[in-house]
């Protein structure tokens, strides 16, 4: 029995550490990304304040980061800005999943069917001149100013990345191992479920990681349009009656949320390929 | 002739030519052979003749021009046949373990997953795997992907095992190693045998039976008995015997 080597690509070759002291800074700043990113960020808002105070303007042009972070404490003692987020936070998902779904399986019929594809792709491609801050007031008069014209708001967002993406990563499933399917008579559900979906999972996930951040927008053009709830409306409000302190809370709070969701697919991508790649990362 | 024992699978009178896209291009003409149960018969020929395109037909991945294959499956019940297939590639599953990609043919079936489980345990002793059953096929070498390629290929008990050219990509010590390797294999699970190769000696250290194809289209040119003894080992290569056919087989392909 011949002895068999384990080969492992994730192991990196490991060069001799070159000296120097800045060879050795670099090394700490590659090794230890977080307190960068930390560091970084404090930077940022020790700028920001020292612009504030420099140019002496009032707090309705552009508020100082100690009166930002105490219109938060308000907000969240008063529990308005928890209401306003979990509104659109709401608004976020429910555009997501609707929108990533129906890109998914019109995606899975454009990929399979290329008659369908062929009747179908101008119409797509068209729609994705029309900005979607366009016609959104339209979506507001017909469907009214409830959640529901914010969902489809998001939803119209979220479809089209996701669903070339979808059309990509189907198209992209290897032609050997659809012949090996097809040696074993695989049935086109089983095709789909024990190749296609897996082979295109990595492309998925990225259409999903690109929906998550523009599905936030999606929720805010809608509340811009009309809305009494949301962190949306909560931005128009505040700058009506010139609480700036307010649209910055607002505005971070969205930031958050995007980033979240963006992390959420990142996490859900290291746990789904963890066949693929040896680290994430950005 | 009609072979006394009752043929696995006979092949009658086939033809196959490409659509016009493909300059309607011939690739194989009234070819006609069978193969006895538990046969293994190796085809060689020269690169064009329709070889690969013989293995996709009787797999079911094309459709013949006319003609047809017969398995004696369809005998009691209107069974389809089960095809074991080991390609060039070893077409792995980069998303599923070693002893995933094994269980696939059986995870078709509908098999239970214990018994697939234990089944592939069985395969995966037997191509010499053990300790590998966790693994992404990225960390496998050539040769052990067609190891785990000819387990998945064996594990739903084929009733036709199909080979093109499984040890074509590897390196010429590491093939002699995998010829060896399945000739052990193949006797400790019989199973009718239909195995493209370039190899003269791979093919009669293996096979019961080698046929010839001429140059494009494909026909049967010579059907060599191997009438070495068996059970076999690596060391008949160096018999007189084997020598012999040997020249036989070189002189035939010209």
């Amino acid at each position: 029995m011949q002895t068999i080597q384990r080969i492992n690509p994730c192991e990196e070759i490991k060069l001799a550490p070159p000296g120097g002291w800045r060879a050795r800074l670099l090394r700490f700043l590659n090794q230890n990304g977080r307190w960068v990113v930390l560091f970084s960020l404090l930077l940022a808002v020790a700028l920001w304040d020292t612009v504030a105070r420099l140019l002496n303007l009032p707090a309705f042009i552009l508020p100082r980061p100690l009166q930002v972070a105490e219109r938060l404490a308000r907000a969240l003692q008063d529990g308005s800005l928890i209401r306003h987020s979990a509104f659109t936070l709401l608004e976020v998902l429910l555009g997501l999943f609707a929108g990533s779904l129906t890109a998914t399986v019109l995606g899975y019929f454009l990929a399979r069917f290329h008659f369908l594809d062929r009747l179908l792709s101008p119409y797509l491609v068209a729609s994705q001149a029309i900005p979607v801050v366009a016609i959104a007031p339209l979506l507001v008069i017909w469907f009214g100013s409830g959640i529901f014209s914010k969902i489809l708001i998001c939803s119209l967002i979220v479809f089209f990345p996701v669903l070339v993406n979808t059309v990509v990563g189907l198209r992209a499933v290897p032609e050997n191992l659809r012949d090996l399917m097809r040696s074993l008579r695989a049935t086109p559900w089983q095709m789909l479920r024990y190749l296609e979906l897996p082979a295109a999972l990595p492309v998925l996930l990225g259409g999903l990681r690109i929906g998550a951040t523009l599905s936030v927008i999606g929720a805010v053009v809608g509340e811009f349009v009309g809305s009494d709830i949301g962190l949306g409306f909560l931005v128009n409000v505040a700058r009506g009656q010139y609480d700036t302190a307010l649209v910055f809370v607002a505005v971070f709070t969205l930031i958050a949320m995007a980033l979240s969701l963006y992390g959420l697919v990142i996490l859900l991508e290291k746990r789904l390929l963890a066949w693929q790649k040896c680290s994430g990362g950005f | 002739m009609i072979s006394p024992i009752s043929p696995a699978l006979q092949v009658r009178n086939l033809t196959m030519i490409f659509p016009a896209e493909r300059e309607g291009l011939v690739a194989l003409q009234d070819l006609s052979f069978s193969l006895a149960a538990q046969e293994f018969v190796c085809v060689l020929g020269p690169s064009g003749s329709g070889k690969t395109t013989l293995l996709r037909l009787l797999a079911g991945l094309l459709h013949p021009t006319s003609g047809e294959v017969v398995f004696s499956t369809n005998g009691n019940g209107q069974r389809a046949p089960r095809i074991g297939f080991v390609f060039q590639q070893a077409n792995m599953m980069p998303w599923r373990t070693v002893l995933e990609n094994i269980t696939l043919p059986l995870e078709l079936q509908g098999t239970p997953k214990e018994e697939a489980i234990q089944k592939a345990e069985e395969l995966v002793a037997l191509v010499g795997l053990q300790g590998f059953e966790h693994n992404w096929p990225r960390d496998l070498s050539g040769g052990m992907a067609q190891r785990v390629a000819l387990a998945r290929a064996l594990i739903h008990d084929p009733d036709l095992l199909l080979l093109d050219e499984p040890f074509g990509s590897l390196d010429a010590l590491t093939r002699d190693q995998m010829g060896a390797e399945l000739l052990r294999i193949w006797q400790a699970r019989r199973k009718t045998v239909l195995m493209v190769t370039h190899s003269i000696s791979e093919a009669l250290l293996l096979s019961d039976r080698v046929l010839v194809f001429t140059p494009r289209p494909g026909r049967v040119r010579l059907d060599l008995k191997v009438d070495l003894p068996r059970p076999r080992q690596e060391e008949i290569r160096y018999t007189s015997r084997f020598t012999e056919l040997s020249r036989r087989l070189r002189r035939s392909i010209g």
